[in-house]
């Protein structure tokens, strides 16, 4: 049943494939945050209390969230790779995670940014807010072990073990506000039943969210490309690759 | 249309600076990471060029002190069995 998975284990057939899937996703990921973004920024309803403020939501929401589902799945790449020796798995971990220390940033600025006007004040040391910031630290660790090492199965190895070290936080960020008190309001989008908000903050939140999503594909697809390459120089289909690259 | 005017969008009743410090933050982020991920490709490239063409100079330059060492020696040789003679 899994066998048409196969081939695409293979370096080469991932290169290209890849290669293949990269227009395509790159043109839905413009689609879907150019109509997200417009519509969040321009037609979206000012919420009754936050006010117009209330438009950070649409960049800071799918940004965290992203941020833990990266890192998750980032944790899967380098379990796979650690126990079943993937090397792909390895390569797809390294591409995840600056990907996922930029979408951590950015939920931690946009979050301020939108704590300073809620709350007065940019930052906090509660729960949410502290979890969030490990969970940067984490990635800035498993991109330096990535890059501490000439061999990069040695490198993929430590940085497999802090990345499934730290999975233990994503609970601990997600649960935080129910398990503390804390400034940072509950979920509203993902509870359980009903999301309660209107639909017409609800419909924008879907399109930057999936816009957000598409767009850490290209992002980790580009790097994913690179890492192969890197990881494979001494083969030939490379070598002729590069060949091909350089003469043109 | 929630703004009646550019200037009321770019106001964003009064929370402008806030929102768009969030959404041009976000912006140069991502700008900078999808710049610097689509040129790693051709770096890699050239440095496995680069690294190439290192192996290649050392593979010829191998070659060619065997090359010499060879003919040392069967100069040598050449020597040694005028002298033997």
């Amino acid at each position: 049943m899994w066998k048409w998975l196969h081939p695409y284990a293979n370096p080469e057939v991932a290169y290209h494939f890849t290669n293949k899937v990269l227009p395509w996703l790159s043109a839905l990921a413009a689609i879907f945050l150019s109509i997200g973004l417009v519509w969040a920024l321009v037609f979206a309803p000012a919420d009754y209390q936050q006010g117009h403020s209330f438009r950070i939501f649409y960049v800071h929401v799918p940004a965290a969230s992203l941020s833990m589902g990266i890192y998750f799945a980032m944790a899967i790449a380098a379990f796979s790779s650690l126990v079943w020796q993937l090397k792909l798995a390895d390569a797809s971990a390294a591409a995840m995670a600056p990907v996922g220390a930029a979408f951590t940033a950015i939920a931690l600025i946009t979050g301020a940014a939108w704590g300073k006007p809620m709350w007065g004040t940019w930052w906090i040391w509660d729960a949410r807010l502290t979890s969030e910031l490990i969970l940067l630290f984490l990635y800035l660790g498993v991109i330096a072990l990535h890059n501490a090492f000439e061999d990069k199965n040695l490198a993929g190895k430590a940085a497999g073990i802090l990345t499934l070290v730290g999975v233990v936080n994503i609970p601990i960020i997600k649960y935080s506000v129910d398990w503390w008190n804390t400034l940072h309001q509950g979920s509203t989008v993902s509870k359980l039943g009903k999301p309660s908000m209107s639909l017409d903050m609800l419909w924008p939140f879907i399109f930057s969210f999936i816009g957000f999503s598409l767009l850490v594909g290209v992002i980790i697809c580009l790097r994913f490309r690179n890492e192969i390459l890197a990881r494979n120089s001494i083969r030939p289909w490379v070598r002729n690759l590069v060949q091909e690259h350089t003469t043109k | 249309m929630q703004f009646n005017s550019f200037s009321d969008f770019i106001d964003m009743g009064g929370y402008g600076f806030y929102v768009w410090l969030s959404f041009g933050a976000t912006a140069v982020i991502l700008t900078l990471l999808l710049i610097s991920s689509k040129a790693g490709h051709q770096q890699i490239i050239n440095q496995i060029a680069k690294r190439k063409q290192r192996e290649d100079k050392l593979r010829q330059a191998r070659a060619l002190r065997k090359q010499q060492n060879e003919q040392q020696s069967d100069q040598q040789n050449k020597a040694l069995n005028e002298v033997t003679e």
